[in-house]
């Protein structure tokens, strides 16, 4: 566990490049996973990775954002800044993970959904709204865990969940801090002050009662360092499962509901 | 004096150079006239509100008060509000926001970025949320989540049609990550009120973009668009910006929207209180 951290200095380790990535929590924490791909609409989004998983047996929906771990692959993956596809096809399998009875786990990963013309002309707004929106009636266990950048609506459209949890050194944010700089100071180089004062981290954000649990990290988490971080994700997503598993579906689906309404 | 007669008779004269040219807003008397900020014509204040607010030379459809708002779809005498006070929420303690949000109170004599209540139109009863975009925008912080939560919850409970009139610039970012969950409580609350059988209608208005858009705004069983609106997720400097190069002629409005299926219809405002007269007895 780092101490004396600044919110800034978290937002710089929430978006440093060597960071572990969805696919790498996939493969570790799952027995086995199954690629699924298509929103049955447009195309498929390589900013989100969906498919069907084994956790001790059992089968789970996992739905990941994806960055790349370079160039080329942020490329590929559109630096995980989904586009209305990405999330249409999320919702797909969201959907099916419902009909099937699969608890859902998403993994939260992006500097916000993207923006750009194809991305309205496709109707982003729709796809995050139709997200918030379906999620919030669905009768199996969601849980969310945020990894690294929890970027504004692009963030919460995997984000209405039973329980949302962060890494400790992840953010979550209405806006990034470059953002509200330029928008409140017109200075756009002042986010290492924004970035204190928008409540983004973990801490703040468990305070908040934004999130449920903060998960450690190691001192410096990449690939080769995560082992430990992903016995505790394990273990955590057990009793996750077994918390659920005795609660009825009209009760899943309120006390979500009142999750998000006393907020 | 004799400067200022002489500028309001040359309005009524013709000229070659549009009345805006010669005279300076501060010269124009304050209240009898107005000028359209897209074709800069000059407006008779008393023609305008009979015009709804539409200016006639280039069907601008102007920003309007929720008050003028619902007097101009509701009948007369027929509204009561909801949840009319809610102490200001600063959850994130951000510094002099408070003080912000009791000025804009008292300037614009609002409550906050919503007005929610009941009403007829037609005499059918609704549960009708306008919002403000001169209050802060008409962002979403708690308080208008919570209005419009209430508000849905209201219509879901007395089995009512709801109707919301959007205009709001998004998530309201001095109150954080709170803001941004005002967007799950108001859509949830949304998915019960339709599956109770119950008709919503979202109205779009000048401007509606970012977390209000991308939540109940478009969840509409049917959504209207008043014309020209700007409506989108982003907004055009932030994807002009992203992808560096000017946006075309008409990107995100209502035209726009309509064009790539995101709405069922433009209305235009002196036509909206019949539409939407039809459309919650249908």
């Amino acid at each position: 566990m780092i101490d004396n951290l600044t919110p800034w200095d978290k937002v710089k380790l929430a978006r440093h490049i060597n960071r572990p990535t969805s696919s790498d929590y996939i493969s570790k924490i799952f027995d086995s996973f199954i690629e699924l791909h298509g929103d049955r609409y447009y195309g498929d989004d390589n900013a989100v990775v969906a498919g069907i998983a084994k956790f001790n047996n059992q089968n789970i929906t996992v739905i990941g954002q994806q960055k790349g771990k370079n160039l080329k692959e942020n490329k590929k993956r559109n630096y995980g800044m989904p586009r209305p596809e990405g999330y249409r096809k999320a919702l797909r399998l969201m959907k099916q993970a419902n009909k099937f009875k699969r608890p859902i786990i998403l993994l939260v990963d992006t500097p916000g959904a993207f923006c750009g013309i194809e991305a309205e002309e496709r109707g982003q707004g729709e796809a995050i709204a139709r997200n918030l929106y379906e999620m919030s009636d669905l009768q199996v266990p969601i849980l969310s865990i945020v990894i690294g950048e929890g970027g504004s609506g692009g963030a919460l459209a995997f984000g209405v969940s039973n329980e949302v949890w962060m890494l400790e050194n992840s953010i979550y944010s209405v806006i990034s801090p470059e953002g509200f700089a330029s928008i409140i100071w017109k200075d756009g180089k002042k986010a290492p002050e924004a970035a204190g004062l928008l409540k983004l981290t973990a801490h703040d954000l468990l305070e908040l009662n934004i999130i449920d649990k903060i998960i450690e990290e190691p001192e410096e988490l990449t690939l080769d360092s995560m082992d430990d971080l992903i016995t505790i994700i394990k273990s955590e997503i057990e009793q996750f499962l077994e918390r659920y598993a005795s609660i009825s579906e009209n009760e899943i689906v309120a006390s979500r509901y009142e999750r998000f309404r006393s907020m | 004096m004799n400067g200022d007669n002489f500028m309001l008779k040359d309005l009524f004269k013709k000229s070659s150079s549009t009345p805006s040219k010669i005279i300076k807003e501060s010269q124009i008397p304050d209240g009898l006239f107005q000028k359209c900020l897209k074709c800069n014509d000059i407006l008779y204040s008393e023609d305008l509100v009979e015009n709804y607010y539409v200016c006639p030379n280039c069907n601008n459809h102007i920003r309007v008060n929720p008050r003028e708002r619902l007097s101009m779809v509701l009948d007369e005498g027929s509204f009561m509000e909801l949840n009319r006070e809610i102490d200001i929420a600063d959850p994130i303690g951000f510094p002099g926001y408070k003080e912000k949000v009791r000025h804009i109170k008292s300037v614009t004599n609002l409550n906050e970025a919503v007005i929610t209540g009941r009403g007829k139109i037609n005499g059918t009863d609704v549960a009708i949320g306008v919002m403000a975009s001169n209050f802060l925008m008409g962002s979403m912080g708690k308080v208008v989540g919570e209005k419009i939560t209430g508000l849905i919850e209201y219509a879901t409970d007395c089995r009512l049609p709801l109707i919301i009139f959007s205009c709001s610039g998004g998530a309201r970012m001095q109150e954080g990550m709170v803001s941004l969950m005002q967007m799950a409580k108001t859509s949830a609350a949304l998915k019960r009120h339709d599956k109770e059988g119950l008709l919503y209608i979202s109205v779009l208005t000048d401007p509606t973009t970012g977390g209000v858009m991308a939540s109940f705004a478009m969840l509409g069983d049917i959504i209207i668009a008043e014309p020209g609106a700007l409506i989108g997720f982003a907004g055009p400097r932030v994807i002009e910006q992203t992808i560096g190069q000017k946006l075309p002629e008409g990107f995100q409005r209502s035209e726009f929207l309509l064009e790539h299926g995101f709405i069922d219809k433009i209305v235009k405002r002196n036509q909206m209180k019949k539409i939407l007269s039809i459309l919650i007895k249908s």
